[in-house]
Parts: C-alpha cells; structure tokens; sequence
C-alpha cells in the first residue's frame, strides 16, 4: 500500500447521504453571460451526479481554458482548470495514478479540436477512462468570438472578415476516427436528452466523447437553433436509439434509408416505405458510426442526435494497473537495496 | 614469447568504428571489466545521430573512450593513449584525439580502397609513412576473425559482426585485464543462441591469443587497482542514475512514481530504465509529445504520486507554460533536462549546458523553479533523490539539469545503502477543519497538498491567479503582486534547507574556478593539477542554481578572480555577476564535446599569468 491508498482507505465508497443537484452547486458566482448555453449543460451535470451514487470527493473536474472551460469552479467537487488544451493529458495523468477516481473533462471546440486536438485524440485511441464534455458552440467565446475549428465555411468573424474558408472539423468524425469507444452527441436546449446521454457517459467504461452543441448567444447566437428550436427541431434532427429505426418529422412521418452506403431520406407517408426499411441503429456496429456522423457534412440530412456508439474495450489506466500487479506477482514487490545491487558489482577492500 | 610488463598510473583508450561496429557496446565491456578491477574511471561514448549511418563514412563513426587509473580519475581522459580504429573514417576523425606517440591498432582489412575514397585519404595512411608520429599496429582484424570461426559455417555477416571482439580481446592482452566477465556477458546475452556464444567467446580469445603470440606487440601493460574508499561498488550511467533515484525517492517517501514523457535524445533511456521496474510501482506513460508528458505528471502530481517528467532542450522548450502551470498550482513535480546540442535540434547526441538560462527563465512571467544540477554520472542518483525532498517539502515543481555527457558516461558508484538515505516525508492534508487550499506552512510557505478522494476537502485549483489563502480566482491588483513575491519568497527559503557550498582547495585567493553540472571532472583535474604546481586556485562545483547556497557570494569575494568555464556562451557567468557583482570570467566552449582538463588548466595559466 502506497502513502495515498493508506490515507484514504477509511474515505467512504458511496455517498454518505442521499445527494441532490444543490450538493453538487460551488460557492463560486458563475460569470458567463446570461442566456449561455453553458448554464443548462452545468444544470444538468449537476442534475445527473446524485444518481451516479459516487461520492462527491471521488469526482473531478478538469478543463482547459475557454468560456466553457470555467465549469469545475461551479462544481462542487474536485476541479482543475488548466491550461489551454491539456486538460484530456491532464486527466490522463490524474486517471492513470489514481483509477479511483471518476474524472470528467470539459472543453470546447477549440480548446479540444485545436489546440488540444492532440491530446484528445490520443486519449480517445488509449480508452482512458475519462468523461468528455465538449462544448461546441463554432466559435471562441473567451476570446470574444473568432471562427473556430467548427466553423462553418464562409463563416464571418473578427478573424475572418471576408468568411472562413477553413473547412471545419466535424467532432464526431474525429472521436470516432481515434476510435473512441463511447461517441455521442447532444443538445444544451434538451435537457431530458442532456441528461439521458451524461448518464450513458457516466456509465459507460472507458473514453466517454460527448459533442453538445452549445450556444454562445453572445458571438454566435442561433448557430444550431435550426436543431435545437421547437419550430425547425423534428424535421432536422433524428434522434438515434440502439435498436430502433431512424424515423423523424414533426409527424414521424420521414426516415433515414440506406442506398448502399449511402443515407437518404424517405418518406413514410405514401406506402412506398415503412420502418422496416430505414436503418434500425446499432450503436456497436464501427461502419454505421460513421455514416451516421458523416450524415452531418451533409445538407439535406437531418443531424443525428444521441449516442452514434458504444462499444467496450480494454481500459487503458486499468491495463497500467494491471501490469504492476503482475510485475509485483512475478518479481515480488520493488527492493532498492535489490535494485541498486543488481548486475555486476564489486568489493573494494 | 616472452613479454615485458610496464606499470602504468592511468591510460585512455578509445574505440572507433562504424556505426555498426559494436564500438559502444566493445567500449561498454572493457569498463565492466576494468571497473571490476578496482580501477577508477570515466568514459565518453560518442556517437553519431543517424541510427546506421552508411558504412565507412566519417559521419558515420562511432566511439567509445574510457579512462582508467590507479588513482583519481575524473575525466574521459584529454588525449588518448591508445586508439583501435576500425576503418580509415574511424582513423581519419579520432586521430585528433591521439597523443603524440600514442598507439594505434588499425584493423587493415577495413582500409580497402572504396573506404580510404570515403574516408578522404588519397594513399593508405597505414602504408605511406604518414602516421610516423605514433606507434602504428595494423592487424588485419576482419582476416583473423574468418580464421577463428572457419569451421562455424557462419555468414559472413555474422562473422564481420564478431570482429569487435577480437579487437576487445587484443585490448585485454595488451591492459592485463581477464576475459572471464565478458564470456560470461556473452553466455547470457546469447543464451538463446548457441551458435553465437561459441563464435563470440573464440573470437575474443583468439584476439588475445594474437597478443600473446604476435611479434608486433612488445610490451603489455598493467594498471594497478585505484585507492577507492572501501565499499560495493556497480557501474553507473547518468541516465540509469537518474531513474534510480526516482525509485529511492519513492521507496523513501511512500509514493509512486508517474513518468510522463516523450522520447527524446539524450534522455530517452530514463524512461526506458523506469519502465523495466514495474514492481516498483512505477507508472510510464509515453505521452503523444512532451506537452502531455509534464502535463500527465502534473495530473499524476495532483493526484497524490511523484510526477516527473524527462526530456532535452527541444523539450524543455514545449514544456515551459506547463510549468508555469505547475508554479501556479503549487504541485511536486519534477522536471529533467538532459541537455543536448543546440538550438533547434542542433547536435542530439552530442553535450552541452546551454539550457541553464531557460532553465531558470524560460517561462512566461515571473515563475520561479528550483534548478539543481547534477555533477558526475553518479550524482545524478543523489541529484534525483534531492528534487523530490524539495519538491514534495516545498509544493513546488524542481528542475533537475543533466546533459548528455552525464547521461551516457558511467563511472564506478559506491552503492549507498539504502538506510543511509533520508526519509521523505510527505504530509497530505486530511482534515476539513479550516482547510484552505493556499494557507500556507509558516516555515516552508508551501501550501497543502490536498488530493482528491479526500472527503471534505473538495476544492478548485487551476493556473488564474489565486486569491491568498483562499485560492479562489483574484484579479485583485495588490493580491497579484503579494502572490507572486510569494511565490519567489517560497523558492528563495529553500536556500535555508540546503547544505552550504564547498570549495575544494583553499578558501581564499587568487583564482576560484566555478562550475556547475558535468564540468566537475575537468574542472577538478585542471583545478588539482594547478595546485600541485603551487598556484593559488581553488574549485566551487554548484549543484544548487536556484537558489544558490547562502555562503556563495562569500566564497566568491573572497578571491581575487572568479573563472566560469562553461559549455555555453556565459550563462552561469551572467547570473554570477547579476547576483554578486563579480567580474566573472568566462571560458566557453560549444563545441558539443566536454572541457579537456589542459583547456581549462590554460585558461588558469593565462589569469594566473596575468595577476603575478
Ligand atoms: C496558450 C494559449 N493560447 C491562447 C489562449 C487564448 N484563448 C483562451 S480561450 C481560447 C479559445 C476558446 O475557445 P473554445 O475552446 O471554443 O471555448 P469557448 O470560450 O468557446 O467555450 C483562446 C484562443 C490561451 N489562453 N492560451
Ligand atoms: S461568450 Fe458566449 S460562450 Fe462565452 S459565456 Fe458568453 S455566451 Fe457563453
Ligand atoms: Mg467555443
């Protein structure tokens, strides 16, 4: 037992009383602006945490810089607000010397997609187990709103008074080419869904990505309203759930079809197609991930909306653990003296 | 045949060849057994960037020096006594390096036309007369290698590849030294193929035979064991010294180790020695590049283990707003630097001391970071070990300086026992009573280390400003500067926790030479020899940068002239004078090679000379 396991033995496993979504709100007054996007995704967080039944000193937050990246202080948890883009390193760090612990990221889409993208990609191909909440809003909010790796071609900012002719990253195409093996997506406007899909994170064993699009009503007002409005919201996006068939409209009356690889819509309505025609969604199948994120790139498509995959693979801080444990089962536990002996040495007399 | 002995006090041999030569490894045996002797020594590999640089190049020449005595050696020696060349590029580079007189043994199969052509040599040099100033042996090594293995049915390949031993086994015959441990290396290194001890081990000793029986050799020599304090001893690199007193600071302390790192020349073999000791506890993380390396240790540090990260200069570079990060929050971490050639990638197998000012600057704002140096291959241990009882004692991220020289040298180590080193202490907080998470030690200033897991101590950290005690986010203009005169004061205390400084030699004069990090051999040797000459010089080797020890600037005002050889272009010298006001003068060189103790020995001359 190490200093760290032997001061925290006695901590308790689960929570010492029934929490609420008030145990998990800080003493710190939150400052984004109001109407943020922001404030929902820390409501629900904050709103799922009691069910996960963990205590509150296991949980971390860690985060980079950014408007979205000021979440841990509003958390009433452990927090970490780093430096810009490090946070999925950060973790890993954290994670892989400490497997106790439940440690969420939050980020946005630049400090996770540019400056950082290295870092999380690399973090989704090793599978530790970490929490990812990006915050995608397309544009930098904290630096008072240039266009950002999400931006949209054309897209008019301080930076890029003529447009952007950056073609953007899509984020879940990212995740899954680093070959996350939890990649979702959600709304800040949606609350239920928000919390549907932070739980299937928090359950899920191993690099959890979850893209939210997030509204910077300040730098970027109504980027995703055409997803997220009660007006434009059913005939655009089509919410995904394993199992079943890809239906969507206001009346439930369009779907997505496969013609060879290729996903278009269809309608339900003239007999032509029924459900049994679209695609039923199966969140372990690697191939259909990607359709279903490419189906963004595409105009005419409605944005699928939940979790495009899930699959389980070997936990990269829990395999770390694993090889001490057989390294100390084989060579039995570390001795320096042993050590500092070892090969070839000698007497001077 | 009858040969004569000659008793020597210390010789220098270097081994040259091509890359692929097994020059290192040739080199590596000969310390093993000449350690295992009793005699002190020093060695220098040196060898080229390129992995198999083509064959016969001069850029392609790889070689090994050692030094080796019956008294105190703390150099790889200034000019060689011996030098084996493999091929004319071997001989062409490293003859520079041979003394006048010196002996050269020159395989003379290697010197076929198309190598003379790559090496530049117009006429064979073994033939035209032109070496005439030194003892020249050519054996045709390559021939004599077919000889031994003829029966084997090797390739040809495998037979050219054995050739280095036989070189070895002529420089045992010739030095006295016994064949025993390198069998035995080759027993075990080969064990899974049979074909290849057997055709190792004769090659060796058919090497040795030569010596006994060839007609050019006409004298052997012997090297009486050196005076070394009674003890155990190993052989020990830099870089082996390092990983290892990591593990003694973790063994002593209770915690693991976690090294985020990416790989990097010179100091890559720190994070390959850690990730063999498992057992330890030991967590290797081979980040995506050196960003995540510090920035994984500094959440691995957050977390409650020892996080460390290592690299070279290019590194260090791309480390530095990480370690502001960890100035900020106030973590352990520890920081390795093993210096290379620069800037850019400038010479990544070759030394140099030129990241001293990045070092201790190179961060945005005010960030102040301890800097200790290590001294010899051997204090590296004891360097490693000192940085974490700062660290973790201080809460404060500590910068250890190697560099390539240190790295890949070895020397013979009194191995300490492992009582013999002090416990570390690390206090977590526990208690939520009034925990403030930058409340500070009265004595030491450092903050609590609260982890978490810990209940009730939940808290935000991050790297905006603190507010005092609370260490809640403050734009507060006087708290911004209370802070970072705080943080500086916290550092500055550590000068309270350390030894003093000793000079070697007089306390006062005419001359204190001063050094820090790898030039302690050259110094120490041009240092001593001066004084037996009777001049009035005296040595002061910093190991601690920042802060210095308290008594520096006494020792300093107390001679006449402060000479500051360094392997950069003044650094050390720079802050000398900044700190103390010293007309500090500066011996430089970069030439990503180590001081020669007579360039240093000249230089002392030449101010000596000056102030009579
Ligand atoms: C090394 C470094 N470079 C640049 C910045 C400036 N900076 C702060 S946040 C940010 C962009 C944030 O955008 P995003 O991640 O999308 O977060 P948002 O504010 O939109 O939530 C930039 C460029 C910085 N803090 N550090
Ligand atoms: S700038 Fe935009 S993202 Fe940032 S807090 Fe304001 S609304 Fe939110
Ligand atoms: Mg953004």
């Amino acid at each position: 037992m190490n200093l760290v396991e032997d001061i925290l033995k006695d901590a308790p496993a689960t929570p010492p009383v029934k929490y609420t979504a008030k145990d998990f709100q800080s003493d710190q007054d939150v400052r984004w602006c109001p109407g943020c996007g922001d404030y929902s995704i820390l409501a629900q967080v904050q709103r799922v945490m009691p069910d996960l039944n963990i205590p509150k000193h296991r949980i971390v937050f860690v985060s980079g810089i950014g408007c979205s990246s000021r979440f841990p202080y509003y958390m009433e948890s452990y927090g970490f607000h780093s430096i810009h883009g490090r946070a999925p390193a950060i973790a890993s760090g954290l994670k892989i010397a400490r497997p106790d612990l439940m440690v969420w990221v939050a980020t946005g889409d630049g400090d996770g997609l540019s400056i950082g993208g290295n870092h999380l990609i690399h973090v989704c191909r090793r599978n530790v187990d970490l929490k990812i909440l990006l915050f995608n809003n397309e544009i930098y909010g904290l630096t008072k709103g240039q266009y950002s790796p999400t931006s949209e071609v054309g897209k008019v900012t301080k930076s890029t008074p003529y447009g952007s002719i950056d073609h953007p990253f899509n984020p879940l195409l990212v995740a899954l080419g680093a070959e996350a093996s939890f990649v979702a997506r959600t709304l800040d406007r949606d609350p239920k869904h928000l919390q549907t899909i932070i739980r299937r994170a928090a359950d899920h064993k191993g690099t959890a990505f979850i893209e939210i699009y997030q509204n910077c009503n300040v730098f970027n007002d109504g980027a995703f309203f055409k997803y997220t409005e009660k007006e434009t919201k059913d005939d655009n996006v089509v919410f995904i759930e394993h199992g079943k068939p890809m239906v969507f409209g206001k009346e439930r009356d369009k779907g997505v079809r496969l013609e060879g690889f290729t996903p278009t819509v269809v309608s339900l309505k003239d007999g032509k197609y029924s459900a049994s025609d679209l695609i039923v969604h199966n969140e372990k199948d690697t191939m259909l991930s990607f359709i279903l994120a490419r189906m963004s790139s595409i105009p005419d498509l409605p944005r699928p909306v939940g979790v495009v995959y899930a699959v389980e693979r070997p936990l990269y801080d829990a395999e770390v653990s694993k090889q001490i444990q057989q390294a100390i089962q084989k060579q039995g536990e570390g001795n320096l003296e042993k050590l500092l002996n070892h090969g070839e040495t000698w007497a001077i007399k | 045949m009858n040969k004569a002995f000659k008793n020597l006090d210390e010789v220098t041999i270097r081994f040259a060849g091509d890359s692929g030569d097994g020059m290192q490894l040739t080199g590596m045996q000969f310390t093993s057994t000449t350690a295992l002797l009793g005699n002190d020594l020093s060695t220098l590999p040196d060898f080229p960037a390129e992995i198999r640089a083509p064959a016969g190049t001069l850029f392609g020449v790889s070689g090994f020096q050692i030094h080796f005595g019956s008294t105190e050696i703390n150099t790889p020696g200034d000019a060689c006594d011996v030098l084996v060349a493999m091929n004319p590029a071997a001989l062409k580079v490293n003859l520079r390096s041979l003394r006048d007189g010196g002996i050269i043994i020159a395989n003379s199969d290697g010197f076929n036309e198309k190598n003379l052509k790559l090496a530049g040599y117009e006429s064979n040099p073994l033939e035209d007369g032109s070496l005439s100033r030194y003892q020249l042996h050519a054996v045709a090594i390559t021939k004599l290698t077919h000889n031994a293995l003829d029966d084997l049915g090797l390739s040809n390949k495998l037979v050219e590849r054995s050739k280095n031993f036989f070189a070895l086994g002529m420089m045992y015959w010739m030095f006295t030294r016994p064949l025993e441990p390198t069998i035995k290396w080759i027993q075990d290194k080969f064990k899974k193929n049979p074909e290849l001890v057997e055709a190792n081990t004769r090659v060796l000793k058919a090497g040795y035979a030569f010596g006994e029986t060839t007609e050019i050799f006409a004298v052997r020599y012997e090297v009486k064991p050196a005076p070394l304090a009674p003890g155990r001893y190993r052989s020990v690199t830099g870089n082996e010294a390092i990983a290892w007193g990591l593990i003694a600071a973790s063994v002593k302390s209770g915690l693991d180790i976690f090294l985020g790192s990416y790989p990097i020349t010179p100091a890559s073999d720190i994070l390959h020695e850690l990730a063999k000791h498992k057992n330890f506890r030991v967590k290797t993380f081979q980040a995506e590049d050196e960003i995540a390396g510090i920035t994984s240790a500094i959440g691995a540090s957050y977390g409650g283990a020892i996080g460390a990260t290592t690299t070279s200069g290019p590194g260090m570079a791309l480390k530095a707003e990480a370690m502001g990060l960890a100035v900020m929050l106030e973590l352990p971490l520890i920081i390795c630097d093993v210096q290379r050639g620069g800037p850019s990638t400038g010479l990544p197998t070759k030394t140099e001391q030129a990241d001293l000012l990045q070092a201790l600057y190179g961060r945005n704002s005010e960030a102040p970071i301890p800097v200790i140096a290590a001294s010899t291959p051997a204090d590296c241990f004891l360097t490693a070990f000192e940085a974490v009882r700062i660290a973790i004692k201080y809460m404060t991220p500590v910068i250890i300086l190697s560099d390539g020289y240190l790295a890949n040298g070895a020397e013979p180590w009194m191995i300490p026992s492992v009582s013999s080193l002090p416990d570390i202490a690390p206090k977590f907080r526990t208690d939520p009573k009034g925990f403030q998470p930058y409340m500070r030690d009265e004595r030491t200033l450092a903050r609590p280390w609260a982890i978490p897991g810990t209940p009730g101590l939940e808290h935000r950290i991050g790297g905006l400003e603190k507010e005092h005690i609370t260490g809640n986010v403050s734009y507060d203009p006087e708290n911004h500067e209370f802070m970072v005169r705080m943080r500086q004061a916290k550092v500055d205390r550590i000068a309270d926790d350390i030894p003093p400084a000793l000079v070697e030699g007089d306390q006062k004069g005419d001359l204190l030479v001063v050094g820090w990090g790898g030039t302690y051999g050259a110094i120490r040797t041009a240092v001593e020899d001066k004084r037996r000459e009777g001049k009035s010089v005296s040595h002061l080797q910093l190991k601690y940068i920042n802060p210095f020890q308290k008594n520096v600037g006494e020792i300093l005002y107390n001679f006449k002239c402060v000479l500051v050889p360094e392997l950069n272009l003044g650094q050390l010298a720079r802050v000398l004078r900044a700190k103390y006001l010293v007309p500090a003068v500066t011996l430089s060189k970069v030439q990503g090679l180590p001081f020669k103790a007579i360039e240093i020995e000249n230089k002392i001359d030449e101010i000596l000379g000056s102030t009579r």
